[in-house]
């Protein structure tokens, strides 16, 4: 109950958003249903690029980098599967990328206090710069990604085609949402967390090592970013091409800010752009605008987005501040 | 004070944290000086001292947060190093820090925890911590909400988490650095009457001030602390405002300035019932009217804390006055801004040089003309002129004995002495009327200090009127030709500064009129 009271808005607009997609199933189930996949398909890596982000950034660490961890990763994922003949194979290998690429972020900020924006941007010319020299044409995967249909939900009207007819990263994204949630604001591991991005001088004399935590989470939390990449390579389409991120990564970072660095916000305000894209695939046959619009819509969304979003909502205390032990107080 | 010391059982001389030979150095600076001290189980022990005397590095090495250079420290027979806050919580210590340690966005059940938490099944238990805070709350008759968000509470209030934070770990030594700081009156003294409880059920405390009536009010002995060292141990009962005054500006050797008689000519400064708001909307200057002229130095002595900062502020165009005015050679500035001040020719040499002397990243040469940086010659119109830029930086550092590799090192590279010298090169440079010089040797070494008094008392005789505002008893007694007393936010006082009674201005600067 006391929960309802404290969220009640999300609470609100989630039923109304339902109700207003179950009427539209009601009227024209293909339509309806071909929307919502295609706007679930579109936020499944925002979804994760925003995790990577959310876990990093909840320690104090800004990424930028994340559009370099998806797009390294992409690149891995692809052509591991590919040469190995494995598509599980493909897919560890795209997150360890994501991990590494972490790794690179979380070590030169946190240990050698490298300022964080500018190491984000040498993650994402970097990875630009490996992809395309190493990037050779004519690969192909030896099978499809799986399609699963998970028993029982599957059932369910519009969200079972939507969500749970599905491959096997998009449903690792929809799990990965609530465990991050609770993992954050339920556990020890999650206090913690918060306690390094927003004070990090009161977790130290708490008695935790901030700085081992802010490696480990920065590299850790490249695993979603490493899973988008997998996603775009093999799940979304199957192939791997120069710059194929275009972008994600970046409105992965603006659906961070939108969602409040929090995990089920995020998922909502990714889905949000989704079904923005979605509709604007569908209106396409109805009213006669140029196509570049129609792509151009998402981000211009961003745009929108931050502009009103960027002033209400607060960013971890400490972000984007290297943590020097003794210094302060 | 004698009925209270029956009253307080005590197990006889159980010494719970014993400190000997404990040195420690930043940089050339020496902060702690062969420290050894003690403090028994149940007990209140007051470290008294001016800022910069070493008080709280001498608390962060007990707390884990600074390792020693030299001595050691036992805690309750073990003396085996703290290793860190971790080590010192686990060995009952607590500590609620100046600044609070406190996550501003999490509740106070959350920031309780914080480190030590429980977790039923991997689920965190806030309904335990909820439960503990309450039951905390309760025995020690510290009213908190546990649900509430820190950034949401009063200070005082923010405060009360702190303490409970440290009691909810087991301590047998709760250290509290300035701890009224940052409270009202009314604040202060609700947490006199919660350290005496906690003292009573066998908490050892070591509290941290410069505030004589609260040492008086609580403590069962002091501590009394000067550049570093411990200069003088009393039990309180011994003692009386008058006795730690004196103590605390020390009775070390006068680092005696040769100067001539001071040929005071024309007025320059005039302070009228001027009345300054601190941070906390408190009176902090409190109808203060004094006059300085050329070609004297006034010094304004006090213990810290009576409106020092504000004054100095109000005068220097960064803090608006509440009534009152500030004239400057007939000129009323008393609504200026800093800009205003310097071009009306203040130089103002400010107490905290990190950050309002300086520009840490900024080249020395740069800091050298921060006050002039778009005036000729340095600019001419639009464009800066980097060579005289340079000119005037390597002139100024012949001048004025500053040390560094070069002159556009970042001044944040300086030790303290040579970022002071910056200071006092940049605001006596432009030749200013007034001279205004707040806490001027703090935290520099004993040549700096020197070669810094040389430099004011030459202002002076170049015809500068010159206001010192310092914390330091010798340094008045040593630079003032007049000396005027604050106290509660007003002058108490005026005495000439020849042949001055130190024992005189240690009664007034307490109060005891």
């Amino acid at each position: 109950m006391e929960w309802l009271q404290r969220n009640r808005i999300s609470v609100g607009t989630t039923v109304v958003i339902l109700v207003a997609a179950y009427v539209f199933y009601v009227v024209n189930d293909n339509v309806a249903t071909s929307m919502f996949k295609g706007a679930w398909f579109f936020a499944v890596p925002l979804v994760l690029g925003a995790l990577t982000g959310v876990v990093g950034e909840r320690s104090g660490v800004v990424n930028i980098g994340i559009e370099g961890q998806m797009l390294v990763a992409a690149f891995t994922a692809f052509f591991t599967a590919a040469a190995s003949g494995s598509l599980v194979v493909g897919v560890g290998v795209g997150m360890l990328a994501g991990i590494v690429m972490g790794a690179f972020l979380a070590f030169t900020t946190v240990k050698g206090l490298m300022d964080q924006i500018i190491a984000g941007v040498v993650i994402n010319i970097v990875a630009t710069g490996l992809t395309s020299f190493f990037y050779r044409p004519g690969q192909v995967l030896s099978a499809n990604m799986p399609q699963w249909d998970i028993p029982v939900l599957s059932s369910i009207p519009l969200i079972g085609d939507v969500f749970f007819q599905t491959g096997p990263i998009a449903l690792f994204a929809l799990l990965a949402v609530p465990v991050v949630h609770l993992a954050l604001f339920r556990t020890r591991w999650g206090l913690r967390t918060r306690s390094i991005g927003e004070y990090p001088s009161a977790a130290d004399t708490a008695g935790i090592n901030v700085i081992r935590m802010r490696l480990l989470n920065v590299t850790i939390g490249g695993i979603f970013a490493g899973a988008a990449g997998a996603f775009l390579s093999m799940e979304a389409t199957a192939g791997f091409e120069r710059g194929m991120t275009a972008g994600r990564g970046f409105l992965a970072l603006a659906i961070l800010i939108f969602g409040a660095w929090r995990p089920l916000r995020v998922f909502a305000a990714a889905l949000f752009f989704g079904f923005t894209n979605a509709l604007a695939s569908q209106l396409q046959g109805v009213i006669n605008i140029p196509q570049q619009f129609i792509t151009l819509l998402p981000y211009l969304l961003t745009l929108v987005v931050l502009a009103v979003a960027a002033g209400r909502v607060r960013a971890p205390g400490a972000v984007g501040q290297p943590f020097v032990k003794g210094e302060g107080s | 004070m004698s009925q209270q010391e029956t009253e307080r059982p005590r197990q006889q001389d159980e010494r719970l944290l014993d400190i000997a030979g404990l040195s420690k150095s930043y940089g050339t600076v020496r902060a702690n000086r062969d420290i050894s001290l003690h403090v028994r189980r149940g007990e209140i022990v007051a470290l008294l001292g001016e800022n910069g005397a070493g008080k709280s590095t001498l608390v962060k090495q007990i707390f884990g947060l600074a390792k020693p250079d030299e001595g050691t420290i036992t805690i309750k027979g073990d003396a085996s190093p703290v290793k860190d806050p971790r080590d010192a919580i686990r060995r009952g210590i607590g500590m609620v820090h100046q600044h609070f340690q406190l996550v501003p966005v999490m509740t106070v059940a959350e920031n309780m925890i914080l480190g030590h938490e429980t977790t039923k099944g991997g689920r965190l238990d806030i309904d335990g911590a909820r439960a503990m805070v309450r039951e905390l709350s309760k025995k020690h008759g510290l009213a908190v909400d546990p649900d509430a968000e820190v950034e949401d509470l009063p200070v005082g209030t923010q405060q009360r988490v702190e303490i409970l934070k440290a009691l909810s770990r087991k301590v047998d030594l709760l250290i509290l650095d300035e701890p009224t700081a940052v409270l009202t009156p009314q604040e202060t003294d609700e947490l006199l009457s919660v350290m005496k409880e906690l003292a009573a059920a066998g908490t050892s405390i070591v509290f941290i001030t410069h505030k004589l009536r609260e040492v008086l009010a609580v403590s069962d002995r002091v501590y009394v602390l000067r550049q570093g060292a411990v200069v003088g141990e009393v039990a309180t009962a011994d003692t009386d405002a008058r006795g730690l005054a004196t103590m605390m500006v020390g009775r070390d050797v006068v680092l005696r300035v040769d100067k001539d008689e001071a040929k005071p000519a024309h007025e320059v400064l005039s302070i009228k019932d001027l009345v300054v708001l601190d941070d906390r909307h408190l009176r902090a200057v409190d109808g203060f009217s004094l006059d300085v002229r050329a070609g004297e130095i006034v010094g304004v002595a006090g213990v810290e804390g009576n409106g020092q900062r504000e004054l100095v502020e109000a005068i220097a165009g960064m803090r608006p006055p509440q009534s009152g005015s500030i004239d400057l050679l007939g000129k009323d500035i008393t609504k200026a801004n800093p800009r205003d001040t310097h071009v009306a020719g203040i130089g103002h040499i400010p107490e905290d040089r990190e950050r309002h002397g300086l520009v840490a990243s900024y080249s020395l040469a740069d800091n050298l003309v921060l006050n002039r940086f778009a005036e000729k010659p340095f600019c001419n119109g639009f464009v800066r002129d980097f060579d005289e830029v340079r000119q005037n930086a390597e002139a100024l550092f012949t001048e004025f004995d500053i040390r560094a590799p070069g002159v556009q090192t970042p001044a944040g590279a300086l030790s303290g002495g040579n970022k002071q010298k910056v200071v006092v090169a940049r605001e006596m440079s432009f030749g200013p009327k007034l001279l205004m010089a707040a806490q001027p040797t703090r935290g520099v070494d004993v040549g700096s200090i020197e070669f810094i008094h040389r430099r004011i008392v030459a202002a002076r005789d170049e015809g500068a009127a010159v206001l010192l505002v310092s914390a330091e008893l010798d340094e008045v007694l040593s630079l003032a030709d007049r000396i005027a007393v604050i106290h509660g936010g007003k002058v108490v006082a005026e005495l000439p500064g020849k042949d001055a009674d130190r024992t005189e201005i240690g009664r007034l600067m307490a109060g005891d009129q």
